[in-house]
């Protein structure tokens, strides 16, 4: 049992019982190296997916700093990428604390690892939370956009290229839409949910406000959103089908259906990795509070488990990377 | 390593201090995005991008080489992780990206509209 987990007593062993040490490193220590190499692969795999998504909608792909531009508690005010940044810096932090815990380890310090794993844990549960309200700001959107028949999709823009909500121009038309649930059916389907506006709202509202632009997907030589012009943009609206409003599987309102599915997979996918470090350092956290490691007179579990964190570490730079700032 | 019990705490502390620096570089990049930078292209990447890439693969380098500590492990334990990784990455992204590139180019040249 000892000889699989400690490098002291695992030398003592001999060769064929589990006492050999290729390239000078312990079973458990290779291993995780080696998980994480493969997780490396996957997740190289995700992202590269997304580069070859955007490559081939090279025109249309949204732009990030125009997504993600909220911060908690700031209100309507256009903070891009801050709050990734300070998530990034939340995560680099949890990765120094844990690297702490595992020098401490080496130094036999059993409350000083404690603290610092104690510190770990609460970082991983910071950034946890901070993602969810990403995610809750991402789903529930801000502007609303309108889809055409042809998939394209088309935001409102004021005369200085300012967004515009479409609940600020939105007339509001008395109609007789009725949800369809499945109780009413004769097969058991549901209708999408009706969203706050009909197109027809959206577009006589548009035609009622001349001071409203269209701007499409389209990426031109400034690296700018294409805004169009009043004529143009109604005659793109009479292609109008859907109201678009926040973020689904399906569609968004930030432009081509992909990003958000590949927002939701690759951040979803990491955050998931996050949540099950977490788990990790508090078991070993528990550990170290009983004193296995100090029987043991060996931290390695903690190196082990650090090697997994500082995993979820470099795997968020390169999304931040590619997310947030390509 | 495990059986030297000198502290690494100055050198961690180097490390944070670095990883920090670049992440501030990175957003403050990105804020301002200096037309000399994100209007110039250099294979098909504006020049800004390929600031960041090197950035994040410096980032990359010393997560891995100083809080994972693979500055500490025998040479060939630390390339048999590396070599693969680099390896594969770089072929998986550069076909990747080169299919997609060539799918944009037909969509491009076709007499069809695709998103419209």
């Amino acid at each position: 049992m000892a000889a699989t987990v400690t490098t002291t007593t695992a030398t003592t062993e001999k060769t064929w019982g589990g006492g050999n040490e290729p390239m000078g490193a312990s079973y458990g220590k290779m291993m995780m190296w080696f998980f994480i190499l493969s997780d490396a692969l996957t997740f190289s795999g995700f992202l590269a997916s997304y580069g070859f998504s955007r490559f081939k909608f090279m025109d249309t792909w949204p732009i990030a700093d125009e997504v993600f531009t909220h911060f908690p508690f700031l209100h309507g005010v256009d903070a891009p990428m801050y709050y990734v940044a300070l998530m990034t810096f939340i995560l680099i932090f949890s990765s120094v604390t844990m690297v702490l815990a595992v020098d401490a380890g080496h130094q036999l310090k059993k409350t000083k690892v404690a603290i610092y794993m104690l510190l770990t844990i609460l970082g991983g549960l910071v950034f946890l939370g901070s993602q969810a309200w990403e995610w809750k700001t991402f789903i529930k959107g801000e502007y609303g956009a309108i889809e055409t028949t042809g998939g394209a999709l088309l935001q409102f823009v004021d005369k200085e290229g300012e967004r515009v909500n479409i609940d600020d121009f939105a007339l509001s038309i008395p109609t007789e839409r009725v949800n369809h649930t499945e109780s009413n059916g004769i097969w058991f389907e549901s209708s999408d949910r009706l969203g706050d506006h009909t197109v027809e709202e959206v577009v006589e509202g548009f035609k009622a406000n001349p001071d409203v632009l269209i701007r499409t997907e389209w990426i031109n030589e400034d690296k700018q959103k294409t805004i169009l012009s009043r004529e143009e943009s109604l005659e793109k609206l009479q292609n109008a089908k859907l109201v678009v409003r926040g973020a689904n599987l399906e569609r968004n309102e930030y432009g081509h259906k992909l990003f958000a599915d590949f927002f939701f997979f690759i951040t979803g996918f990491h955050g998931f990795h996050v949540f099950s470090g977490v788990v990790l350092n508090i078991i070993i956290f528990f550990n170290v509070i009983l004193g296995t490691y100090e029987k043991r007179k060996s931290y390695e579990m903690v190196e082990k488990v650090g090697l997994y964190w500082h995993f979820v570490d470099l795997v968020w730079v390169f999304v931040f990377t590619f997310f947030y700032l390509v | 390593m495990a059986h030297s019990h000198e502290s690494n705490v100055k050198r961690i502390w180097t490390v944070f201090g670095i990883l920090s620096v670049i992440t501030i570089v990175e957003v403050a990049l990105g804020i301002y995005k200096p037309d000399a930078l994100f209007k110039t292209d250099l294979f098909k990447l504006n020049l800004l991008n390929w600031i960041f890439i090197i950035l994040t693969v410096v980032k990359a380098y010393y997560i891995m080489w100083a809080f994972m500590h693979l500055e500490g492990e025998k040479s060939s334990f630390r390339w048999s992780i590396v070599a693969p990784m680099v390896f594969l990455i770089i072929y998986l992204v550069f076909i990747l990206l080169m299919e997609g590139n060539y799918v944009y180019e037909v969509f491009n040249d076709s007499p069809y509209k695709w998103i419209f």
